[in-house]
């Protein structure tokens, strides 16, 4: 038994060897031929065998950017509310619903997202938010005056960064919550009760013993969420809208790394453009494993430090 | 004068009575200790002191606890406030991790208000002083809390309970987590504590409760079974029960 | 100094304004999040259910998709259902088994470097996104033989399916009381009869809990199969030739023009919700029953 369950786990070791050798050959002349232009060029054109993944790599982080910055508030929220004991009655259907959350299709959220959400943004949310920065000099070049009429999108193009973003937070909210959940849940009541013997308001009590204790592990969470979230492609490809060009803000139009290679692979006509789609796998891998392992080390050193810090002495 | 009155104070963890008609006085400027077997419910009436029995989940407490002739349980007054006004030391040290020793000390005084820089150090300072920690940190104020020695920690958490000027300090078996020395330190510093403020100990050593405390309240089950001075509890109990308890035949 | 007795302050609230307002502002914010929580699933799920529904007649379960010629409602996703089918069950086929037997490498006989590797792997390949892993079959299986087909598809999605079947199942294996191997061992039985007959029985219902989890994974890709089996408008049984599913369909049609197309994707979206979330409660009561049945 020994022998053959080895030779599975072995077998396993060499899936992953494969996909990575799979990814390097095929996404190796791509680099020999443009080097670290690649990654900095936003010249692609396939037909005249230019090929820059900068837009790519651009709308990725952009767009994921945006998911952490929506998502992660409401996760350290619901993170606080599920470990609290106010809301006891709530804290079972809450998890439940954030579990179903996590179960739906990607396909489903896209499809949801072209249709429902990213009309909606367009007509309402992306005007108001530009009523309301777009006067700021730097930033509100964010948020422009959107020129076309609101009168119904134009299937096949519709979505645009921010809206991938906005889906997006909403397929990480529950991987980001799960994490933040337990993180918080280790905190010693020890230290609740500190604070509270202190005259602490529950406010306060979170402040002053609950966050400083958790931050590591809850930067832990986001990075894993972000590398959920770097790696989505369909429903990013989805509402994303299209075009191999860097958008200049916003709400403009793009793709990333996934949603191109998604969009392209199947028609690529060329070796170089399948090359180069590969090498895009490369960054992308590059990326999401770097995360993941960013993440553990973030939650594992973040419950270490502070158990060390309390049994000192 | 009296500090604390508890009367006929119950407590329920659930439907579990834990605590039932509790009497008992606290004098002023003096140590009271509540000895007494596990699970008697002397860690639950200190907690009942100063409201935070009721953080528990499903656990509550009716009766009365009069601080300075105000009710504590009365409808309108608020838990925050009571316990912002007595002070509470805990079994196990818990300063908080990630905050310097002199921010642990002010903690409860941020939470009051703001104060110039200069009254801060100020009170800080006193409160380490009194604390008697004062000379082994005063140099090292910027350094975290959590890398001070268990004693030191748990004097540090007595500096913060201090700092907000408390009528009353509740300490919960203080030093039972300590090592000897540092023990005995901790009950030195309860002999000086107790020239300016209400000292309410809960021990399980008998002879710490006999060496620092001018009251005693013997509790078994949930009851109150003798309350007097120390010294009579210890040389001359009422009680059978208490006799047998002070002699070490059961407990 | 203790305060003197006429300085005593009131018990009832003497919390100052901005410290009660942070307070209230603070829970405010706990339940918006939950709101914000909980209105996107109501919302998806109400739409999907809303567009969907009228979508759904028998035609829908039987018959291939439409022309652009036939009458609304004549057309269905009987080749995607069958398509479906056919690629997460070859899928199943090959990582249910190869899954268990690597977490019982890892629980029951690994130790050291080599186990360590195994583990880092599994949690790597974890990590990796789908479309990696139809990436890497494309570049491949299909590039060499110069078709799409329904066991590429099934092989990518066997490379996501693999380590969730282990992560689940050493989970299982590893709640086994250790005394219950040692009782086994003490008796006389060799290890791999300890195994068998004893760990995985007791972990029985936990691994049926993993394997349900996994293919909820499974049947929501779209884009491993993307690139790997292509789609077909017809009814396709073979595996080495394109193949329709149920999620590639919805990706397609959503974003063509044609309103019949784009209700088929919303009917096509409720079956597959639907599926995926019935598997989802059929894991979670038979991970609730079993847990009782051990207290």
């Amino acid at each position: 038994m020994v022998g053959i369950t080895l030779t599975t786990g072995i077998l396993l070791v060499g899936v992953l060897a494969l996909v990575l050798a799979v990814l390097a050959k095929g996404g190796a002349p791509t680099f020999s031929r443009f080097g670290l232009g690649f990654l900095t060029s936003s010249h692609w054109d396939p037909p005249h065998q230019q090929f820059g993944a900068l837009p790519f790599v651009f709308g990725t982080l952009l767009t994921s950017f945006v998911a952490l910055v929506l998502s992660v508030p409401v996760a350290v929220g619901l993170a606080i509310l599920l470990n609290e004991p106010i809301s006891a009655k709530i804290t079972g259907p809450l998890a439940t619903f954030i579990d179903v959350l996590a179960a739906i299709p990607s396909v489903v959220f896209g499809l949801v997202g072209l249709f429902v959400i990213a009309p909606w943004m367009e007509r309402n949310i992306e005007p108001l938010l530009h009523s309301i920065f777009g006067w700021i000099p730097v930033v509100g070049k964010l948020f422009p005056a959107l020129s076309r009429s609101a009168s119904g999108h134009v299937v096949g193009a519709g979505g645009d960064y921010f809206v991938a973003g906005v889906v997006l937070s909403i397929m990480i909210l529950p991987i980001v919550t799960a994490i933040s959940r337990e993180v918080v849940a280790t905190v010693p009541r020890d230290l609740r009760e500190a604070a509270k013997a202190l005259g602490a308001t529950r406010y306060e009590t979170i402040r002053m013993a609950v966050l400083p204790y958790s931050a590591q592990g809850i930067a832990g969470a986001a990075f894993l969420g972000l590398g959920r979230a770097l790696g989505e492609t369909i429903a990013v490809s989805m509402v994303i809208g299209g075009g191999a060009s860097l958008g200049a803000s916003l709400y403009a139009p793009g793709q990333s790394i996934a949603s191109a290679i998604a969009s392209q692979f199947n028609g690529a006509t060329n070796q170089l453009q399948r090359s180069s789609l590969l090498a895009l796998g490369v960054i992308l891998v590059a990326l999401s494993f770097g995360l993941a392992a960013l993440s553990k080390m973030f939650v594992s050193r973040g419950a270490r430090r502070m158990e060390s810090a309390i049994e000192a002495g | 004068m009296t500090s604390l009155e508890v009367r006929q104070l119950d407590a329920w963890f659930g439907k579990a009575k834990v605590l039932k008609s509790i009497d008992v006085v606290a004098a002023d400027r003096a140590v009271t200790a509540i000895i007494g077997p596990s699970g008697c419910g002397k860690s639950t009436l200190l907690r009942c002191m100063n409201r935070m029995h009721e953080e528990v989940r499903g656990a509550r407490a009716e009766g009365e606890v009069l601080f300075g002739g105000q009710d504590v349980y009365a409808p309108d007054a608020d838990p925050v406030e009571v316990r912002r006004q007595i002070g509470m030391v805990f079994q196990r040290p818990n300063p908080f991790p990630t905050m310097s020793v002199f921010d642990n000390a002010v903690a409860g005084l941020k939470l009051a208000g703001r104060f110039p820089k200069a009254e801060l150090h100020d009170r800080a300072e006193k409160a380490l002083r009194a604390a008697g920690l004062w000379e082994e940190v005063k140099d090292r104020l910027q350094q975290p809390g959590g890398r001070l020695s268990g004693g030191q920690q748990q004097r540090l958490c007595i500096a913060r309970a201090l700092a907000v000027e408390p009528q009353i300090l509740l300490m919960d078996e203080p030093a039972s987590a300590l090592d000897p020395v540092s023990t005995l330190r901790i009950e030195e510093l309860i002999a000086e504590l107790k020239r300016d403020y209400t000292v309410i100990i809960v021990t399980h050593n008998m002879q710490q409760a006999a060496r620092v405390s001018d009251s005693t309240l013997f509790m078994l089950y949930g009851e109150v079974v003798e309350f007097a001075t120390t010294q009579k509890v210890f040389t001359n109990p009422e009680d059978r029960r208490t006799e047998d308890y002070v002699t070490g035949r059961f407990g | 100094m203790a305060v003197a007795v006429a300085d005593r302050r009131p018990l009832a609230t003497g919390l100052s304004r901005s410290r009660w307002m942070k307070d209230r502002v603070f829970s405010a914010f706990l339940l918006l999040c939950a709101a914000l929580a909980l209105v996107p699933l109501v919302v998806i799920a109400m739409f999907v259910v809303v567009r969907g529904v009228s979508a759904l007649n028998i035609n829908f379960f039987t018959k291939l998709p439409p022309g652009p010629l036939d009458p609304p409602h004549t057309g269905g996703i009987a080749n995607a259902i069958v398509g479906t089918g056919m690629i997460i069950g070859l899928a199943v086929v090959l990582s249910v088994p190869l899954g268990i037997a690597t977490a019982i490498y890892l629980s029951e006989y690994g130790r050291g470097r080599i186990a360590t590797v195994v583990r880092f792997t599994a949690n790597t390949l974890l990590a990796t996104p789908s479309i990696i892993a139809g990436l890497v079959v494309a570049a491949t299986v299909v590039t060499w033989t110069h078709s799409f087909s329904a066991y590429a598809a099934s092989l990518a999605i066997s490379i996501l399916m693999w380590p969730v079947v282990t992560r689940a199942t050493e989970e299982v294996l590893r709640l086994v009381p250790q005394e219950l191997r040692e009782g086994a061992l003490a008796l006389g039985l060799p290890r791999w009869k300890v195994v068998v007959k004893i760990v995985i029985p007791t972990a029985g219902s936990g691994i049926l809990t993993g394997v349900m989890l996994a293919v909820s994974r499974g049947l929501g890709e779209t884009a491993a199969i993307l690139l790997t089996a292509l789609g077909n408008s017809y009814m396709n049984t073979s595996y080495g030739r394109p193949t329709a599913s149920i999620t590639l369909d919805i990706y397609s049609w959503a974003r063509q023009p044609q309103p019949v197309l784009q209700e088929l994707a919303w009917g096509a979206a409720l079956t597959l919700m639907t599926t995926v979330l019935v598997l989802s409660i059929a894991a979670r009561v038979v991970s609730i029953r079993r847990q009782r049945r051990l207290a």
